[in-house]
């Protein structure tokens, strides 16, 4: 099985249909699923003396939580649909490290819902979706 | 049910109205009890040299500044870019996204340390000093970085992880787990004195002089009122941070400091932009005051220790302040957050300090006589004479406003919150210096933070001349004790950085970009 499809996961209705169109996808295509879920995260961010001490139990709790809430119940529902998937759990900007992890080598396209945030925020910040297609390697999915 | 509550608020109203009075009587009697009490141990941590003027504690910080540069081979020019490519996140294993970065922990470190020294301290080093006490300035800055460079890499090595997975560093913990793995005596004598030090320094220069500086900003721009009332809504706020875990306020605080400080700088380049004519000129003022004095009050030696002792204020290199704030990094190898740290000191004093000096410089705040080119004292003879008067963290304010009048506004806020962040981070190395004398637990960590917050009313009430005088003997106290250690220790850091430079230069540690 070499060939994959990325799923970006939040947990989100969206993701969800995200998720269902890139299980037709991957039967279609014999593809593998790779459900990624990202935690945004930023290096370059400041934090108190208190919030620095504490990080690297946070950071453990954040992953525990992550797997629990976000990538077990979809992984649980895809093994039992049949449906071979490998989750993917990290840090960062989420753009970036889903394109990242497209990188990987047989990575046909990367899924995505789409989040519905409003005209000004996105202005201000971007979106998932505009920087994926803008920077992704591979094609990108946009499931509404 | 009415009534009590009417009694309650009367009773209030009374206690208001005899709460400024109290303090006035408080401040009195505290200020005649440490005076008393503690006017040895000041004079003695400021005491000079035999037969000079030159204070020992600053030449202590010096020296050692002077030994650790050339027992590291000039590491701070050498790491200089190691360092920066560390901060950008070069060499950080993506693995570890989440966990805190170089860049992090230098940030938080960094909104501890500047703040009034780079305002006020630089302002009277310079009425004091001349335009040369910046030379020496740069200079002690230049060198604290082979200090702190010291300092956070024992942090790293020896804190204490707890299984919670929280972190606990700091110069008592490498005092007595670094002298026990060389067999050297005393460290749990010296880790203990370093702890009370560094309590009372907390109490101090990390918390009323700041309560107290803040105040007076504050006063400077809406008009005077009683000092105890900014100390009731600030110590309310430090409440709500430190005991409350209200977040949100220090965070707030954490994004904006970084920014002033940003736009303090920018603003500095700008006004020198704007006299760029006038830069060679200055630092022409700055290299040959730096030698001659320009006539200033105490000559050359004068400028050189004005330089020194605001440099050492300001940046803290060698305190063992910065070692605590460090210690929580993720790092595989202690070293790292030694080169990050080198950092401070030349963000600090060598760029932040060297802006204020030249911007009071160019803006010809200081008055000299047109014929002799030298500087003209004020009438006591104590600093030199300035187009308004003004000395500290005014001079500063003057200086800037003279090019944007609306700058004093924005220094203004600045001043007031570098001295919350200041008080934030104090209160967070006061509390590990006092778990590590009484143990972690709840209830001890809750009366150290509610002292601490009383001490911030008390700092903003009033001027207490031998309080704040003390707490800075402590702050420098904690230096005594610090050097000692780090004199005692620098062969393991000298082993940590030969073992990282051989293994950086076969590549086995390596970009991960």
């Amino acid at each position: 099985m070499n060939k994959k499809i990325v799923v970006g996961y939040d947990g989100s209705s969206a993701s969800d249909n995200a998720v269902d169109f890139a299980v037709n996808l991957a039967k279609a295509s014999q593809a593998g699923l790779v459900i990624a879920h990202i935690l945004e995260w930023s290096p370059y961010t400041f934090l108190t003396p208190n919030e620095i001490e504490e990080r690297h139990a946070r950071r453990t709790e954040e992953l525990e939580r992550a797997h629990k809430a976000v990538l077990d119940p979809v992984m649980q529902k895809l093994s039992k649909d049949g449906v071979e998937a490998t989750s993917e759990l990290r840090y960062g900007h989420i753009a970036e490290t889903l394109i990242k992890i497209a990188d990987a080598d047989g990575v046909e396209q990367i899924v995505i819902g789409r989040t519905g945030h409003s005209q000004l925020s996105t202005r201000v910040f971007g979106s998932v979706a505009g920087s994926l297609a803008q920077a992704a390697p591979v094609p990108v999915t946009i499931v509404p | 049910m009415k009534k009590s509550f009417a009694a309650a608020l009367a009773a209030s109203i009374v206690l208001a109205c005899t709460l400024p009075a109290m303090a006035q009587s408080i401040d009195e009697q505290v200020n005649t009890l440490f005076a008393n009490s503690t006017g040895w141990f000041v004079s003695f941590i400021f005491s000079p040299f035999p037969g000079t003027s030159f204070p020992w504690i600053v030449g202590w910080l010096v020296i050692a500044a002077t030994v650790f540069t050339i027992y590291f081979g000039f590491i701070q020019f050498r790491a200089f870019p190691h360092s920066i490519a560390l901060v950008r996140g070069d060499y950080s294993d993506p693995e570890d996204a989440g966990e805190v970065s170089h860049f992090q922990a230098l940030a938080t470190a960094l909104s501890g340390t500047v703040g009034l020294g780079n305002i006020a301290g630089v302002a009277v080093a310079v009425g004091i000093g001349g335009p040369g006490a910046t030379f020496w300035m740069i200079l002690a800055g230049l060198m604290g970085m082979a200090s702190k460079f010291t300092e956070c890499t024992l942090g790293v090595k020896y804190r204490n992880e707890f299984p919670d997975g929280t972190v606990s560093g700091g110069p008592m913990y490498y005092m007595t787990k670094g002298f026990e793995e060389r067999g050297l005596p005393a460290g749990k004598i010296l880790a203990v004195m370093f702890a009370i030090f560094c309590i009372l320094g907390a109490f101090g220069g990390g918390n009323m002089f700041q309560a107290n500086q803040a105040h007076a900003q504050i006063a400077n721009v809406v008009g005077d009122y009683p000092g105890w009332i900014t100390g009731l809504i600030f110590a309310a706020i430090v409440f709500a941070v430190i005991v409350g875990g209200l977040k949100s306020i220090a965070s707030v605080t954490e994004k904006v400091v970084p920014f002033m400080g940003v736009l303090y700088v920018l603003t500095a380049l700008v006004i020198l932009l704007m006299n760029a004519d006038k830069i060679g000129w200055a630092f022409g003022q700055i290299f040959e005051g730096a030698f001659t004095g320009l006539g200033v009050a105490g000559g050359f030696v004068g400028a050189l220790i004005q330089g020194f002792k605001r440099a050492a204020f300001s940046n803290e290199a060698g305190v063992g302040s910065a070692a605590i704030a460090h210690s929580a990094v993720r790092t595989k190898e202690p070293i790292t957050e030694g080169f990050v740290s080198l950092l401070e000191p030349f963000i600090d004093t060598v760029v932040i300090c060297t802006m204020t000096a030249l911007v009071i410089i160019i803006t010809g705040q200081l008055v000299s006589d047109p014929e002799t080119g030298l500087y003209v004292l004020n009438e006591a003879g104590s600093a030199i004479q300035t187009v308004d008067g003004n000395s500290g963290v005014a001079l500063t304010s003057a200086a800037f406003s003279s090019a944007f009048g609306w700058f004093q506004y924005v220094l203004a806020v600045a001043v007031v919150l570098f001295a919350f962040s200041t008080m934030i981070s104090w209160s967070y190395y006061g509390l590990k210096a006092w778990t590590f004398l009484f143990g972690e637990g709840k209830t001890k960590e809750l009366v150290f933070k509610v002292i601490f917050c009383i001490f911030v009313v008390i700092g903003a009430a009033a001027s207490l001349g031998p309080v704040i005088d003390f707490s800075d003997a402590a702050i420098f106290a904690m230096a005594v004790v610090n050097i000692v250690a780090l004199y005692a220790l620098m062969p393991i850091v000298k082993r940590e950085l030969n073992s990282y430079l051989t293994r950086l230069k076969s590549n086995e540690i390596k970009k991960f970009t």
